[in-house]
Formats: structure tokens, sequence, C-alpha cells
């Protein structure tokens, strides 16, 4: 057993009727990692999470949390597991410190420390003036919060958090995100969401599902270096025949986008911008327009997630 | 210990709720009614029972009828109660939080069942509160009425079983009512079936009726397998309501 991950899951599959919601997901997550679970509506990623957190079973597969299998022994892996599902699950009933209370007791936290692990979470999650009211009558941000005060009370070592930002204004988002990062210190965690950007400011890695399979598991350096793409776009007053930019060292392919417009494609290593200026002046093409072409994450996501041909079975 | 945590919420929430007075209040009002015009008949006939040889007694005549007329009363109330047990919470995606902590399925289901248990125990013990009330001017067959109390808990405990099976089948709770209404009222009539011809069928039919199994308690007639029958249907119906939870973590539906 590797020691760094603290989450592991092995070839997870997962059936509803002939509908194949999981297919073959495996991945690792380590100590301190926070872990993003891109995708499209309907990927796979809820489902998956739901199996995580051992509120489904998996048709097929293993997943380990901190070593222990929460199929085997659901009570000893989830103690290590804090979770937050789509829809926060909240009693409107009751007040912020009754529930999150009954949450301490469910989670078993022994009765001397109860008190201060309710306080605890309240003040990580900015709830401390507004525990003697009723969770029904807070605004959707704050029960937010409550449903993410719920998943640390007992300190677990992996939180899972499933969609945490849906439906919430601007600045909702902004502070839930804050307190994610807050908590990233202490936890690892795992996030699902379909909003890019949200990616690019808390995550370390990022795994992207699509139709129940794992299309992508990098960490966000090696997105962003995908991103970075690999083409320049460039523009001469005297175009040089195509052929004679084609077999310039480093370049691949190109593209004729109008008179005198190009897109260069080229390899990851060598990138031809330099002798393409050195050529250009040598030889009077009249380089006015030199850009390196990036991707943003949106391209690199839709690239990824519609590169595989839709197959039948996705047609329903 | 996490049976005793969830019992004890279920209960909070029960009397943060106005059903929970409101259904304690309703069915003590109608129970008392019953209760003061059996003894207003047994007043009135009192003088001709002094003429009688082993003439029934004040336990006979106003206790087995308010312990009767109660079971009907909770039969109509029970379902209500139980409704919203586990599709309350489906329906608020709730249940994922007990699904999450470090708990069994049973211990949830026994949780819930306690829970409520321990509500209609303060009903049972504001019914009997009633008859005791009478031992301020007479004397009572305390037996009859120990027997009387421990078939109507009995009662309830299965009435409280079916109902939270019920509930684990649905997201709705009224149709979780109405089922456990339909189930129960079944149960209650099932010895009508061929009870004119006698045979075989009628014995079964007999066997298996809730009603008949309460009779005999109410009279003071102390029959274990009257208690088993009990017993086995809380036991089945506790078992099959977590079988329907694990169902649902396995199945997802």
């Amino acid at each position: 057993m590797n020691d760094s991950s603290l989450v592991r899951v092995e070839q997870l599959y997962r059936y509803y009727g002939p509908l194949c919601a999981v297919n073959n997901i495996s991945f690792e997550m380590g100590r301190g990692e926070v872990l993003g679970f891109l995708g499209p509506n309907g990927a796979g990623k809820s489902t998956t999470m739901q199996m995580i957190s051992g509120n489904l079973a998996p048709s097929a597969g293993r997943i380990l949390i901190h070593g222990v299998d929460i199929l085997d022994h659901p009570r000893e892996a989830k103690v290590h597991l804090g979770y937050l599902p789509e829809q926060p699950p909240l009693y409107r009933e009751l007040t912020v410190d009754e529930y999150l209370a009954y949450c301490a007791r469910l989670n078993r936290i022994p009765r001397a420390q109860r008190h201060g692990a309710v306080d605890a979470a309240k003040s990580r999650c900015g709830l401390t003036e507004v525990g003697r009211r009723l969770i029904g009558n807070l605004s959707k941000g704050f029960q937010q919060r409550v449903g993410i005060a719920q998943a640390i009370i007992h300190n677990p070592a992996v939180i899972i958090l499933d969609e945490p930002t849906v439906g919430l204004d601007p600045i909702q988002i902004r502070e839930i995100r804050t307190l994610i990062h807050e908590l990233s210190r202490e936890h690892s965690i795992i996030l699902s969401t379909h909003i890019l950007p949200e990616v690019q400011t808390i995550c370390d890695r990022v795994i992207i599902i699509n139709q129940g399979k794992l299309v992508l598991n990098d960490t966000l350096a090696g997105l962003q270096r995908r991103m970075e793409g690999s083409s320049l776009l460039v523009a001469f007053r005297h175009p040089p025949a195509p052929a004679l930019l084609e077999s310039m060292p480093g370049v691949e392919d190109i593209e004729i986008l109008e008179a005198g417009r190009f897109r260069i494609y080229h390899g990851d290593s060598a990138d031809p911008a330099e002798a393409i200026v050195d050529r250009s002046v040598a030889e009077g093409w009249g380089l006015y327009e030199l850009t390196p072409q990036r991707l943003s994450l949106e391209q690199v996501f839709i690239q990824i997630t519609q590169a595989r041909p839709v197959e039948g079975e996705a047609a329903a | 210990m996490m049976i005793l945590v969830i019992a004890g919420k279920e209960l909070r929430t029960l009397f943060l709720s106005p059903l929970a007075w409101v259904i304690l209040a309703v069915v003590q009002l109608i129970l008392a009614y019953l209760f003061l015009s059996q003894i207003d008949f047994f007043l009135q006939i009192q003088s001709r029972l002094a003429g009688l040889e082993e003439a029934p007694g004040i336990t006979e005549i106003i206790v087995a009828p308010l312990f009767g007329n109660a079971a009907v009363v909770l039969l109509l109330v029970v379902p209500m109660l139980t409704m919203r047990l586990v599709s309350d919470e489906r329906r608020n995606r709730t249940l994922s939080l007990m699904f999450s902590a470090p708990l069994a399925m049973t211990e949830i289901i026994l949780g819930k069942f306690l829970g409520l248990m321990a509500f209609l125990l303060v009903m049972l013990a504001m019914i009997a509160a009633m008859p005791l009330a009478l031992l301020a001017g007479g004397t009572l067959d305390l037996g009859v009425l120990a027997s009387s109390l421990l078939g109507l808990l009995l009662l309830l405990g299965s009435f409280t079983a079916i109902g939270l099976f019920m509930s684990t089948l649905t997201s709705q709770p009224t149709i979780a009512a109405v089922s456990t209404f339909g189930v129960l009222l079944l149960l209650w009539i099932l010895d009508w079936a061929g009870s004119g011809r006698g045979g075989e069928a009628s014995t079964v039919f007999g066997y298996l009726s809730i009603l008949r199994h309460y009779e005999p308690l109410l009279k003071g007639v102390f029959n274990s397998a009257d208690i088993v029958y009990y017993l086995l249907l809380m036991l089945t119906f506790l078992v099959l309501s977590i079988r329907r939870l694990d169902a649902e973590r396995l199945l997802g539906r």
C-alpha cells in the first residue's frame, strides 16, 4: 500500500440497468491535494463521487480510503470521509447549532469534544453569527456553508464536494472558493464542478470524465502546458510558398487562413518562431504578425470531451 | 448508542412540527369522549349489574372498549406519523447524511423505529392515564389493564414497523401513508374472509389477522402465541426496511 495515496480508485464501473454511467475509472489522490472533477452534465461525476463517499455501491471495482476498502469496511472508511452532495442534506426545521451537533453525534465524536468540534466547524465556515437561526431561513450561500461545515465536522482526511458553488451568486461563489482554499491546507479535497475557471483557481490536479470514461488525469501545470498549445499565427506582406514554410525545422503542418496568413502547427519541443523571424528578415517576407496561440481551458475541455466520437449507446 | 442518537433526533423533530401535538390532542380528545360515554353507560347499568352473579366489572366495561377504540383510532393515525420517516428524507435528499456517516443500515432503521415508538409511548401513557384515574373512586383489575397496555403497545409496534417499511418504498409521504393504511386495514379485516363457513382458509386468515391477536389481550388472556405473532410481524418489516435501504445503496434507486 502506497502511503502517499489517500484515495485510491481502481477500475470502477457502475451500471444503471443497461446504461453504463461510470466506465473503468481509476485514479489516485495524494495527501493535501485538491482534485478537480470536470465533465459535462451527465458525465458520471456525481455517480463517481457518490461511490467514493459510500452512498452508492459500485457495480465493479475497488475504492480505498486511507487504505481501507469502503465496501468491506464501510464504517472504518467513512470515518475519514466528509461528503457534501449536490443538494446539501440539511434539516430545515433545525437550527445550525442543533444540526451540527446532530452531525457530530452521527460521526461518533465523543461527547467531550463535540462542542469544540461544532464551534470549530462553525468558525471555519463563517457560521458563528447564525448558529441559533433555523437552517430553512438561511440564504442559499449560508446553507451551502452549513453543508460544508457538516462535511468537515469530524475533521476527515478527505472531503468530497459535489458542485459546491452551483446556484450561488458571484460573491458567494468567491467566498466558497476562499473557504475551499483554506480547507485545502489541512484536508484533501475532491471537488466536482462544471465551472472551468474554478478548477484553475483551486485545484492542483484535474480529472476529466466524459460519458463515464476518464479522458484526462493531469496536474494543473500539465493542463496549462496543454493550454499553451502548439501553434503560431503568422502573417506576411510577401508570403513565401507554403511548401517552403512546411519544410522548415519543427513545423509539422500549416493551415492557410487567407492571403498571407498561416497557422503553423509545431511539435511540443521545437518552436520555429525564431527561425521564421530570421528567414523572414533574410528573405524579405515582410513578417508583420506572429502570435503564439494559447488555448483557453474551455477549448482544451471541448477538445478532450469531444475528441472521442459519440458512440451509439450515448445517443439515448 | 447510534440508534439512540437517531431515535432522539426523530423524537425531537416530531415535536418541532405541529403535527405531533395536533395528533396527541385529537387522539386524546376522541378517546376521552369515548371513555366518558363508556363511564356514563356503566353508571346507567350499574344498578342492574348489582343484581347479577359474576357481573362484569368496571375494567371489562370501560377499559376493554377504550382500548378497542384506541386501536381503531391509532390505525388511522399511525400511518400519518410513519409516512415521513424515510420518504421525506429521501425527497429532501437528507438520507445521504446518514449514509455518509459511519452507520449501519440497521442502526438507521432501528433508530427511526424507536424514535417513533417513544412518541407512541407518550400517547400510550396518556391513554392509560384515563382508566388509571378511575382508581381514585374504585378498583381496577390491574392485570387486565396491563395486558391491554401490552397489547396496544405491540399493536403500535407492528403498525410502526409496517409504516416504516412503506415509507422506505417511496419518496412521496402521501403514498406511504395511503399504502400503510391499506395494509393495516387489510390485516385488520383479514379474518372476515370465509368467517361464516369456517374451514381451512378462515383459520389461516384468522391467524394472520392483527385483530384476532389483540382481542384476547384486552380480556386479560396472555397467550405467548399472540406476543410472538406481533414480534414476528415487527421483525419481518424491520428486516424488510433494512434490506430496502441496503438495496438503495446497491442499486441507486
